[in-house]
């Protein structure tokens, strides 16, 4: 789960770490009288969305009036920012962070990640802040400083000095960075967090050092033991479809082509979008619908399946381990019928009661195309496509 | 041989009052898995499915001589049951439990290197459905009649892509060695690479095949250490060629985040290690097969 700018800089002031004054505002005119609380002479203005990117996509501004902060930003509310990472269809603008400006003298990159190689914690730290840290890896991968947690006694000062001095931190200001250092892995590892990012962290001129930036992600597998982090959740930044499924238990992911993929187990659900790919289409989506194919649960994926406009055909691919496939066949015949659909419907059903199962589908007397491999059923899915295109040439080729 | 599982294997289930959990040790009883004992805290003393229920790890080792365990717990929970597994002298541990917190995995994975190499407990998953060694044993939630006994050694992250493996091996007549199931989350007990050491030195395995995914550098770490230290045929599949980047597939660990995560990428760098990967899902038994003639 993703958080906003301004409750990772919250959460990270609460463990120690130094932020810039600020204040969040859902409205221009809110905007204008935090400046004015605040005070000083220039503010920055950063909307608030689940992407990073923003500033060059004019997300971030610079301010120097309360009349100029209410301007901007009256250009920025209920507006979708489109930035590298939002894809094309961007993300809505409702709420923006004012921000004192401070006068920066250096910019250093921090992040912090679970690391799959070594399945620990660890610690990327350059010099090279302000970049993003591809560009970083890629451009100057030798500023870049790495540096593994051993989880049984966390981030020990030394660790973080060795840090503070190989980025040529000058040695007034090693204190505040072991603080730092140590209050973004503490936030990291008591809240579960499975990435911290500060970029840039700054080096004030004043010898101040500043998280100008803050980006976290939870793991969603342990949000039962924070619902503190749990009410941060902002459904206006997610995809609305995908978090319906998500709260359904279904895991969804939209995609770009016009054949929908019904799938048991994530393995199976890719490999099933790879064929139809090999087979000459193009997948609408990826969903698993785990492992109790209940009559609900296929009726349930139908419905999302189909709330995508783009789809022209579906494909259910169900391997029955725990599932029976006479069971899974039931609850496609009734989700169909309680429902119909106008779109072709290719299933392939193996494992556990394959010829029950069979025998169910035929006997339905519905319109459904039958295939015994994953092979068969991905060309089956596509050729019907296809003949359906022929038939309305009005559908919208994508 | 088979590895991990052997027909006499003593196997206890953790959990074991749970629906899931009862349905499936009946199914392991069916199959000819040993099973002598469940742990259930504060219901030691029950019966599931005629075996006796223990409040302990420690208590059921001492009572029935346990070796095995599978973990049927809810995912608070899980990591703990991992650990005492670990503890009670347990030496292979399967992990069923899908969404166990990533950072209770990390300590998981630190406890159990107390111990030393030759008393460390093996653990494979969590996430994941499980090992069988057709024919002996089965250890998971698989359906074990799309097995066959035979010399295909098998290792995947996904379940269901694992069965679709294990069936097209059957069509042809070929049977599998072991099955095990590495799980889809991004820190697991065993990698490619640590199962990949147990099939090398196994007799019964002629030949291995690896199910990969999108995400992790765990199938760029098995291709170096194919290319090194292997010296039976590897053939592999890769699923997500059409996953897009930074959106997480089902699978928690099914993410690309960095160079040498994509399917394509991992699909070179095992090729270049000289492992045959089969091009599509629909034509993994075929390409087994092929190899193996």
């Amino acid at each position: 789960m993703d958080i906003h700018e301004y409750q990772a800089k919250e959460i990270l002031s609460q463990f120690g770490v130094g932020i810039p004054q600020g204040a969040l505002a859902y409205s221009p005119e809110q905007a204008a009288y935090r400046a004015r609380e605040i005070g000083g002479e220039r503010w920055v203005v950063k909307a608030q969305i689940h992407a990073g990117g923003r500033g060059k996509a004019g997300g971030v501004k610079v301010c120097n009036s309360d009349h100029e902060i209410q301007a901007v930003t009256e250009d920025m509310f209920g507006q979708k920012l489109v930035t590298h990472q939002t894809g094309p269809e961007g993300k809505g603008i409702y709420r923006v962070y004012v921000e004192a400006a401070v006068p920066i003298a250096r910019e250093i990159y921090l992040g912090f990640v679970l690391d799959r190689a070594t399945q620990r914690v660890m610690i990327i730290a350059s010099s090279e802040g302000g970049m993003e840290i591809e560009d970083i890896s890629a451009e100057s991968p030798d500023s870049m400083i790495r540096a593994v947690v051993e989880p049984a006694v966390g981030l020990p000062e030394f660790q973080c000095r060795e840090i503070a001095f190989a980025l040529g931190i000058k040695p007034g200001m090693i204190q505040q960075m072991v603080r730092t250092l140590r209050g973004c892995y503490r936030a990291l590892r008591e809240l579960d967090a499975t990435m911290v990012e500060v970029n840039p962290l700054v080096l004030t001129g004043d010898d101040r050092v500043l998280a100008l930036d803050a980006k976290m992600a939870f793991d969603n597998n342990a949000l039962f033991r924070h619902p503190q982090i749990m009410e941060l959740r902002d459904k206006s930044q997610e995809d609305p479809r995908e978090s319906r499924a998500a709260d359904h238990g279904l895991s969804y992911v939209g995609l770009e082509g016009n054949i929908g993929c019904i799938v048991n187990g994530a393995g199976l659900a890719m490999a099933t979008m790879d064929t139809i790919k090999l087979a000459g289409g193009e997948p609408a989506n990826f969903l698993d619908i785990g492992g109790g194919a209940t009559p609900e649960r296929v009726s349930r994926a139908f419905r999302l399946v189909m709330s995508d406009k783009n789809v022209q055909a579906i494909l259910i691919n169900i391997f029955a381990g725990i599932n029976r496939c006479d069971w899974v066949a039931e609850g496609i015949v009734r989700a169909l019928r309680d429902e119909p659909i106008d779109v072709p419907v290719v299933v392939r059903l193996a494992g556990t009661n394959v010829e029950e199962g069979q025998k169910i589908l035929a006997q339905s007397g519905l319109p459904l195309i039958r295939a015994t491999t994953l092979m068969e059923a991905a060309e089956r899915a596509v050729q019907s496509w296809r003949a359906d295109q022929n038939r309305n040439p009005n559908l919208k080729v994508v | 041989m088979s590895i991990f599982l052997e027909r006499e294997t003593k196997v206890i289930v953790q959990g074991i009052t749970g629906k899931m959990a009862r349905f499936h040790t009946k199914e392991m009883l069916d199959y000819g898995t040993n099973v002598v004992g469940g742990v259930v805290p504060g219901k030691g003393g029950e019966k599931v499915e005629g075996v006796p229920v223990f409040n302990t790890v420690k208590e059921a080792v001492a009572e029935t001589g346990a070796e095995a365990t599978l973990v049927f717990v809810p995912p608070p929970a899980a990591a703990d049951s991992i650990m005492e597994a670990a503890d009670a002298g347990i030496r292979y541990c399967v992990c069923i439990t899908d969404g166990i917190p990533a950072q209770d995995m990390i300590r998981v994975k630190r406890y159990m290197y107390r111990y030393p190499k030759e008393r460390r407990m093996i653990l494979t998953g969590p996430n994941c459905a499980g090992t069988i060694s057709p024919g002996k044993a089965m250890l998971g939630i698989m359906p074990g009649h799309i097995y066959l006994q035979g010399n295909v050694g098998i290792i995947g992250r996904s379940g269901t892509l694992g069965y679709e493996a294990a069936a097209q091996l059957k069509e042809r007549g070929l049977g599998v060695s072991t099955s095990v199931g590495i799980g889809g989350d991004p820190i697991n007990g065993s990698s490619f690479r640590d199962v990949l050491e147990h099939f090398q030195n196994d007799p019964d395995t002629h030949i291995i095949c690896m199910i990969g995914e999108i995400g992790g550098p765990q199938e760029a770490e098995a291709a170096e250490y194919i290319r090194d230290h292997i010296t039976k045929p590897v053939v592999a599949y890769i699923a997500g060629l059409t996953a897009p980047k930074g959106r997480t597939m089902g699978h928690a660990g099914a993410i690309i985040s960095a160079f040498g995560e994509s399917a394509a990428e991992k699909v070179d760098i095992l090729t270049a290690a000289g492992v045959t990967v089969a091009e599509n899902p629909a034509v993994i038994g075929e390409t087994i097969a092929r190899v193996m003639q």
